[in-house]
């Protein structure tokens, strides 16, 4: 691990003209969990440290009936999981909030940080992604929106121009009779890396799918929407044939590879099995939501 | 026996005493639980440098050449050192408590000389001001490599064209040097009776073969160690070892220096278990020390640790059993190659001990092959070697019950080791507890417990360590405030400070709290070999024992001469001296000792013990799993651990050694491995994936003590250590196959190895 210097801007403006003036030199420090290990483990060098964790905006997390939810990028799981408003209206992002690491981990971890390291096992992406959460991203020319799907590039890749900040994540409110789930296999059952994750969301109407997102961890080189899934769940009757379907789809779009954590087949596999059960519980949630 | 009611954690007593089989409070307790506990990263004096080791990143080249010279210039550093720095061994040998080894191995492995034979492998060192500054240095050291292709398994190690990792090794066949160069260090066989009329007579034999995985022992607490090398040639070292005088002779060795110039200060010790044996950075860290006149402390972080000290040995295991169909054993053969990693030495002697020790079978071969790899080399591992073997012998031992219809345990008494049965290696039982442990297992209530729902199954095994007797010392002096200081030198790992003061305690009458014992170093007690084979409670609690005789024997004579009578006059009963004659004339050993600095010389206890009387000790597990069938993921739901402990000198630290084994045990069954890729580069060197068990992976551990007294101790203590590591995966992978019905004969029994064989048996493609 290299020196380097450590700065706490304490609005979204200086974080920008930081990161703006100091470019690959820099990077942005929110709960550290991925970003101290990959320091010390020299996976990375940095000369300028930028800590965003003192940046209200960053910090926030806000409920509104009608616009939805926005949580500050760099807000710790635990404030997420702890947030009476997050529980009654995303008890699946609660499931992702929960499971990162353990209780310590939980203390720093960010949604951010967690989508802007951009693995391909990130636990909190999936469920983002089924949630149809935003990114607000500031930068040097001002500030714009991604989709949390379009965030991510390539392994520890994703789009974020030299001076940029990811601000917050905005989920829109849920649609009435939705439900959602995050699942993830780990031989552990805690500590572990994803060896595959289904995240999913559904809408219930009178007995069908309205409509339906799925999305995966772990098994292609950034988390995976895999839209085809969704799609055929809707106006489809909810039983085990249509969710079936949609669990095979989501296999057949899995592109994992074999690393010390799991075979192609056998992600695959998981692809299928955990869309199955994802869904499952999130129709379960619909159901209990009317 | 069959009538008793079972209780959690229960013992199943056979004798009583005063002291010993009570649950007094650990005399290191406080300090453990309030972090006041030294251990050997907080070690700390004046000038302190920190040292950091460069290590191999390729698991087989030669070394071309090291230019230390830009670490050298780094303002910060105060000295570089490689094997160049160490005195040529040459051909010499050295005894350091396992027979002979050639000094080369085990200095080329603290600092690789022409040749590194794996990843990790340490290369060079430096001292600098600060571990940055060290850390930064190492990347300045330039090596020139030439690469040589690596081999990684046993069985590829063994084949006619495998790439050599030592050219002038030559094989020894049945004792003998033979000119085979080759990777097999050692082949040995062990024969008892006509195996080949014994499965002629046989009904029924099976024969399978089994894979293990390398795994690590994981201790929490990292190698580290602090070196002053001081002006007048003078080596003191503080460390975290199992082996205060293994470190000292072998770093004298590799520096060619006498013993008595060395000394070795063993700090308080998080975990071992065999890997904190061997040698590694002490002597580094001595030269270090030598080269920049300053003392030198090297901390091993988590990814050195597990590329660079030695794991415990994968293996390859054939076994061959044959039975009449009334379960009785006619014959046994097994074939076990294990993995010693860079260096000979593979614990695969151990495994052919512990192989089929668990049965009284007429007709035995077994051959054992020790194979270098190129894989860190390996060290002992709790029962080193016996897991393995247990893994592979308890497999089949379930299949034969399966395919007879007998119930396992029932085949197991049938067969089961007594005293006076004839091991295949040699040795005779003693009196043992394998009947006894079987029949504790049969009789609890969790073996006949319903175990109802769908992809659950129940599974059995047992498993045997010799355990070791070795050299120990103890003295003890007696304070005027009616207590004892007891000093010794084997490193408390599992609360052995508590186990062996009791057993001084139990000898003169006081409570275990009037005892202070402390562990000292090598210049300050007498010669004691490792803490290891479940030794410290037998061999360093018989020299505690010994010494407390000592004291009361001069206590005796003190109390004579102040009642001015022979000593023979004398009795002591319970803590209190008393006249025989029956006059009202007693004394407690608290008024007594008051009474010495007064009446005469200090008193002083001491014993050197290297006993005989060694208790091997016998273990079991019954196993209750639920097996997801579409992930393949294990979930243990019930678990119980049977250990002989002979006499559980303090109940609850056999207990802990019962659970701890019993989920080191679980790890190495479920999910632990050295996954390395064909470079030979171990994926997982971290504890994020190199996958223990954490504790939400593992049920309560409920344990039953069985005690069948070993006769060769004074209380009837056997060291229990160890046993308990040997039997889970064979009784997780029989709950496994009786929950989905797959055979698993490979370590480990991960969700994909699970499922693959669940795919397997039902044909799936796809
Ligand atoms: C022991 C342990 C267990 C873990 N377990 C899990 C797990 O179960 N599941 C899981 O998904 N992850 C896990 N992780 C990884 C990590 O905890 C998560 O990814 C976490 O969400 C990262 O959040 P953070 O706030 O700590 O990010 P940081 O480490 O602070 O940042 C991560 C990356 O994002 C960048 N970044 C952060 N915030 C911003 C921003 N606002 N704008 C631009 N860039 C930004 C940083 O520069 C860095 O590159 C674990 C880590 C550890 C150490």
């Amino acid at each position: 691990m290299q020196w380097f210097e450590y700065a706490r801007p304490g609005t979204v403006g200086e974080a920008v003209r930081l990161l703006s003036e100091h470019g690959e030199k820099a990077c942005v420090l929110a709960g550290g969990t991925d970003i101290l290990v990959q320091l010390r483990g020299g996976f990375r060098t940095a000369e300028w440290v930028i800590d965003v964790k003192e940046i209200p905006a960053l910090d926030e997390i806000a409920w509104d009936e009608a616009s939805g939810l926005t949580i500050g990028a760099a807000a710790p799981c635990y404030r997420i999981y702890e947030n009476e408003d997050v529980k009654k209206h995303y008890p699946g992002l609660i499931d992702a909030a929960s499971l990162i690491g353990g209780t310590q981990i939980q203390g720093r971890a960010s949604l951010g940080g967690n989508l802007c390291n951009a693995a391909p096992s990130a636990d909190a992406v999936p469920i983002m992604i089924a949630l149809e959460a935003s990114c607000c991203i500031a930068g040097p020319n001002g500030e714009r929106t991604v989709a949390v799907e379009d965030f991510c590039t390539a392994p520890g890749k994703n789009v974020l121009a030299a001076g940029e900040l990811l601000v917050s994540l905005h989920f829109p409110a849920p649609k009435a009779n939705s439900g959602a789930h995050y699942l993830r296999f780990i031989p552990r059952n805690e500590m572990d890396i994803a060896v595959a994750g289904a995240g999913v969301s559904v809408v219930l109407a009178n007995g069908n799918f309205a409509s339906a997102r799925v999305a995966l961890a772990s098994v292609a080189p950034t988390p995976l929407f895999v839209k085809q899934a969704g799609d055929a769940l809707a106006g489809q009757p909810v039983n085990d044939e249509s969710i079936q379907r949609a669990a095979d789809i989501a296999k057949q779009a899995a592109k994992p590879i074999d690393d010390m954590r799991g075979t192609v087949r056998y992600r695959k596999h998981l692809c299928e099995v955990l869309t199955r059960r994802a869904l499952h519980v999130a129709v379960e949630r619909a159901r209990r939501n009317n | 026996m069959s009538e008793q009611s079972y209780e959690p954690n229960m013992v199943l007593s056979t004798k009583e005493f005063d002291v010993v089989g009570k649950r007094p409070l650990r005399h290191d307790g406080v300090d453990k639980v309030t972090g006041r506990a030294i251990y050997g990263a907080d070690v700390s004096m004046a000038g302190l440098m920190h040292g950091a080791v460069l290590r191999s990143p390729h698991a087989h080249a030669r070394i071309k050449s090291i230019d230390t010279s830009k670490a050298e210039a780094h303002p910060e550093v105060r000295a570089v050192v490689t094997s160049t720095d160490f005195v040529d061994p040459g051909d010499k040998t050295v005894d350091l408590g396992e027979g002979l080894t050639r000094l080369a191995y085990i200095r080329n492995n603290v600092l690789a000389r022409d040749k590194v034979l794996y990843r990790g492998h340490a290369v060079a060192a430096v001292a600098a001001a600060s571990l940055h500054d060290a850390l930064e240095a190492l990347e300045l050291i330039e090596v020139e490599y030439d690469l040589l292709p690596p081999v990684l398994t046993a069985p590829d190690a063994m084949k006619e064209d495998a790439p050599l990792l030592h050219e002038n090794l030559r094989m020894m066949e049945f004792g003998r040097p033979t000119d085979k160069v080759s990777n097999v260090s050692d082949h040995f066989r062990h024969e008892k009776g006509d195996i080949e009329q014994g499965f002629a007579e046989a009904d029924l034999i099976v024969e399978r073969e089994f894979d293990t995985s390398t795994v690590h022992q994981g201790y929490i607490e990292p190698h580290n160690t602090t070196a002053l090398w001081n002006n007048d040639d003078r080596i003191h070292i503080w460390t975290s070892t199992q082996g205060p005088f293994t470190i000292r002779d072998t770093t004298a060795a590799i520096l060619d220096k006498p013993v008595s110039q060395v000394r070795v200060t063993p700090t308080e010790i998080g975990g071992g278990f065999g890997g904190k044996i061997p040698v590694y950075i002490d002597p580094v860290a001595a030269l270090l020390s030598k080269k920049s006149g300053h003392p030198v402390k090297i901390v091993m972080s988590r990814a050195e640790v597990l590329e660079g000290t030695g794991p415990t040995p994968g293996s390859h295991l054939k076994i061959k059993m044959g039975v009449k169909s009334d379960g009785t054993m006619m014959a046994a053969q097994a074939w076990l190659a294990y993995e010693a990693g860079a260096y000979p030495g593979a614990m695969v002697v151990p495994g052919g001990m512990c192989v089929f020790a668990a049965y009284d079978i007429p007709n035995v071969t077994i051959d054992g092959y020790d194979v270098v790899v190129n894989k860190p080399s390996t060290a002992a591992y709790r029962a080193p070697g016996a897991t393995n073997a247990a893994f592979a012998t308890e497999s089949v031992v379930n299949e034969i019950a399966e395919k007879l219809g007998i119930d396992p345990l029932d085949l197991r008494l049938k067969n089961a080791s007594k005293e006076g049965t004839r091991r295949a290696d040699g040795p005779k039982f003693p009196r043992i507890g394998c009947v006894e442990v079987i029949e504790a297992m049969k009789n609890h209530p969790h073996y006949s417990a319903p175990l109802d729902g769908p992809n659950r199954g129940r599974g059995v095994a047992i498993g045997f360590w010799f355990n070791a007797g070795l050299p120990s010392a103890c003295n003890i002096a007696v304070n005027p405030d009616g207590t004892i200081t007891l000093v010794e030198g084997s490193p408390d790992i599992g609360g052995t400070r508590t186990s062996v003061a009791m057993q001084a305690a139990e000898v003169l009458g006081l409570p275990a709290e009037k005892v202070s014992p402390s562990v000292v170093d090598t210049d300050s007690v007498g010669f004691t070999a490792v803490t290891g084979g479940s030794r410290v409670t037998f061999s360093t609690g018989l020299a505690a024992i010994e010494a407390a005789r000592d004291v009361r024997d001069q206590m005796i004579r003190r109390a004579a001469r102040i009642w001015g009578v022979e000593e023979d006059g004398v009795d002591f009963e319970k803590g209190v001296f008393h006249l025989k004659n029956g006059t009202e004339n007693r004394m407690t050993f608290s008024e007594l000792a008051e009474q010495i600095a007064t009446t005469g010389d200090p008193i002083v206890g001491r014993a050197g013990v290297n006993p005989p009387g060694v208790g091997g000790s016998f273990s079991g597990n019954i196993a209750d799993v639920e097996v997801d069938p579409e992930t393949g993921k294990v979930t243990i739901l019930r678990f119980t651990a049977f250990q002989d402990a002979g006499k559980a000198i303090h109940p609850s630290y056999v207990e802990g050694q019962m659970q701890g084994g019993s989920v080191q045990g679980i790890g190495w069954a479920l999910n632990e491995e050295y996954f390395m890729n064909a470079e030979g580069k171990m994926m997982n060197s971290s504890l994020l994936d190199y996958r223990m068990p954490t504790s939400l992976d593992l049920p309560m551990i409920d344990t039953v003590i069985i005690e069948v007294a070993n006769p060769g101790h004074p209380f009837g203590a056997r060291g229990v250590g160890e046993a308990n590591i040997v039997p889970p995966p064979a009784a997780l992978a029989n709950a496994i196959n009786n929950a989905v019905d797959v055979a698993m004969n490979r370590l480990p029994m991960n969700p994909v190895a699970v499922m693959e064989a669940i795919w397997g048996k039902n044909g799936a493609t796809d």
